[in-house]
């Protein structure tokens, strides 16, 4: 282990880590905590001037506040009816083209992962312009299904990445025996490769789910109207109408934060284990 | 002639499941690739075509495209706003890059396994985890001018405040740092995971030789680590490239345009109040993509030779 084991450090040393760890922890959520903090004050304490020091009193009005008088709900929504069906588009998409580049050896089959790969890290910029065209040449500006399918495309690089490497690293004598006794393919990618990709298909779907549900570009781009805009779009907009008035923004903040935070703390094994794939081998 | 007939039929019957049976090995992967080809060559790959092909007209979106050869690249050599976007994204390239060593510390320090470690790494990963949106309010409340922590923090400091993010001398490198707080986060879990796989063994052997601290860490620690700083070398240098929702969020670009990068200044000039001039646009998409491309090719050399030694 690296470093040293603390237990085995002097008794002071042991001390002084375990005094450490809350406060580089506090100094390092500063800025959050300061922001939750302000999201429960009421306005009065802004108002005087009161900044750092706890609220007079603890004001979740703030949050009714947020919900009564303006949109975050349906934009909430939004952003699950933009972010779920996303998950579920591009992980089926990708387990059927992870098992093609992991399991079938041709000619452009690394060709054909890179080429998914390198989509990937491209910029958005250079996908701006022709995806608005094409996605208000088909009538799906400023629609739920026009960044959903958007979206989906282009997960589904990051996606048949992840799958591809998982899928490689499962015995492969498992698929060589079924094909030995006459199964044919898709028998062998349903009743044999897809039971075993339920750990890869739990941390791909968290960590979609989060990257989606933050996406803040795309949504600027592909909406326009309240009806539409997942909650990343809409604070900024909100954030244009709350002008100084910091205990809504910063309530607004945190509700938005919420359902990826809960995502992650609900699933963090597969969240983290998704995130660090690769992070070990090859 | 009944004979023969029966035997075509026969043979037809055999041979149709033949073919598949025969091929299935050979089609199957185009079938399974199918749908995410064609999604993906329908919205990244044809895009990065058209944006090209776009850079060299005129055209405002609606009406008709007029071909104008290298004059949007042209103009661009001549625009100020260019330059400065390009230069606040090497900035940000550079100053990103801390995010690297940064996270390794942050693992080194946590990699312990005192009662509670767990909880303390989750949360330290936490900002990661938050949308770009909300890490951007967050610290525009941080440096917000005569109410905000670190407003006041510099006023204690040094007697005057600061407007970090009204005041064009600093207010890029006050956004880079809003955007390394959730980077840092992200290559300290790489670190950690990594971490967990150094080989034990190793590490007591070099103990053993009175290997010690940087020693250590430098010849023992950080080559067994390299898989780790690769990828998150990469997602550091393709996160600092495609910075625009912190901008987007903090600044608007501004003040003055001061704080703009590539990414920002494109979706500025094809996409906004200021003007739909996509062609214009898209040309600065292409001069962002050329400088990435240089950063992808090494990367996908670098993997294609790993794939190649397996």
């Amino acid at each position: 282990m690296v470093p040293k084991p603390i237990e085995h450090a002097a008794p002071s040393t042991q001390v002084l880590y375990k005094v450490a760890l809350p406060v580089a922890l506090i100094l390092w959520l500063l800025p959050l905590l300061g922001v939750a903090m302000t999201s429960l004050k009421p306005s009065s304490d802004l108002a005087a001037g009161n900044y750092f020091g706890l609220p007079s009193y603890i004001a979740f009005s703030n949050y009714a506040d947020v919900f009564t008088n303006s949109p975050i709900a349906k934009y909430i929504l939004n952003s699950f009816k933009v972010t779920i069906p996303t998950v579920i588009g591009a992980v089926a998409i990708s387990c059927l083209s992870g098992f093609a580049l992991a399991v079938y050896r041709f000619r452009m089959n690394l060709l054909i992962f890179f080429l998914f790969v390198a989509g990937n890290f491209v910029p958005f910029q250079i996908l701006m312009v022709p995806v608005r065209d094409l996605t208000v040449s088909t009538g799906l500006y400023n629609t739920i299904t026009g960044l959903a399918l958007f979206h989906i495309a282009f997960q589904s690089g990051f996606c048949t990445l992840f799958m591809r490497n998982f899928i490689k690293g499962l015995p492969f004598e498992l698929i060589e025996s079924a094909r030995v006794e006459g199964v044919s393919e898709f028998r062998i990618f349903w009743y044999i490769v897809l039971p075993l990709m339920r750990p890869a298909i739990a941390a791909l779907s968290v960590l979609v789910f989060t990257f989606i549900w933050n996406d803040y570009f795309w949504a600027t781009v592909l909406t326009t109207s309240a009806e539409t805009q997942p909650v990343t779009a809409g604070l900024y907009s909100l954030n244009g109408q709350w002008i100084a008035q910091w205990q809504l923004v910063s309530a607004g903040s945190i509700i938005a934060a919420m359902p990826p935070v809960l995502m992650f703390f609900l699933m963090q094994k597969h969240f983290i284990a998704g995130l660090t794939l690769g992070a070990t081998k090859g | 002639m009944t004979g023969s007939a029966t035997t075509a039929i026969a043979g037809t019957r055999t041979q149709r499941p033949g073919i598949w049976k025969r091929n299935q090995r050979a089609l199957a992967p185009w079938l399974f690739l199918a749908p995410g080809i064609a999604m993906f060559a329908l919205y990244v790959i044809y895009p990065i075509v058209a944006s090209m092909w776009l850079s060299f007209y005129d055209w405002d979106g609606l009406g008709a495209k007029t071909w104008l050869g290298l004059e949007n690249y042209v103009e661009l050599f001549d625009d100020d706003a260019f330059y400065t976007s390009l230069y606040n994204n090497i900035i940000w390239l550079v100053l990103y890059m801390l995010a690297v060593p940064a996270g390794l510390f942050v693992a080194l320090f946590l990699n312990q396994t005192v009662t509670g470690i767990r909880i303390y790494k989750s949360l330290f990963f936490f900002p990661f985890v938050i949308s770009q949106v909300v890490v951007g309010l967050i610290f525009s409340w941080f440096y917000a001018p005569n109410f905000g922590l670190f407003y006041n923090l510099i006023e204690w400091l040094t007697g005057t405040g600061v407007a970090v993010l009204a005041d064009d001398r600093y207010v890029t490198y006050g956004i880079i740092a809003a955007g390394l707080w959730p980077q840092i986060a992200y290559c300290m879990i790489l670190y950690l995971t990594g971490l967990n796989n150094v080989a034990p063994d190793q590490i007591e052997a070099a103990r053993l030789d009175g290997a010690k601290g940087w020693k250590m860490l430098w010849h023992i620690i950080l080559p067994q680590l390299r898989p780790a700083t690769f990828i998150a070398v990469v997602v550091t240098v393709i996160g600092a490239l495609r910075s625009f929702d912190l901008v987007s969020i903090m600044t608007d670009g501004g003040p003055y345009g001061s704080s703009r990068v590539l990414s920002f200044y494109m979706f500025e000039q094809a996409l906004s109040e200021y003007g739909f001039r996509m062609g214009y646009g898209a040309a600065i998409a292409v001069i962002l993509f050329a400088i990435m491309m240089v950063f992808i090719s090494g990367f996908i050399w670098k993997m294609v030779r790993d794939e190649r030694g397996l």
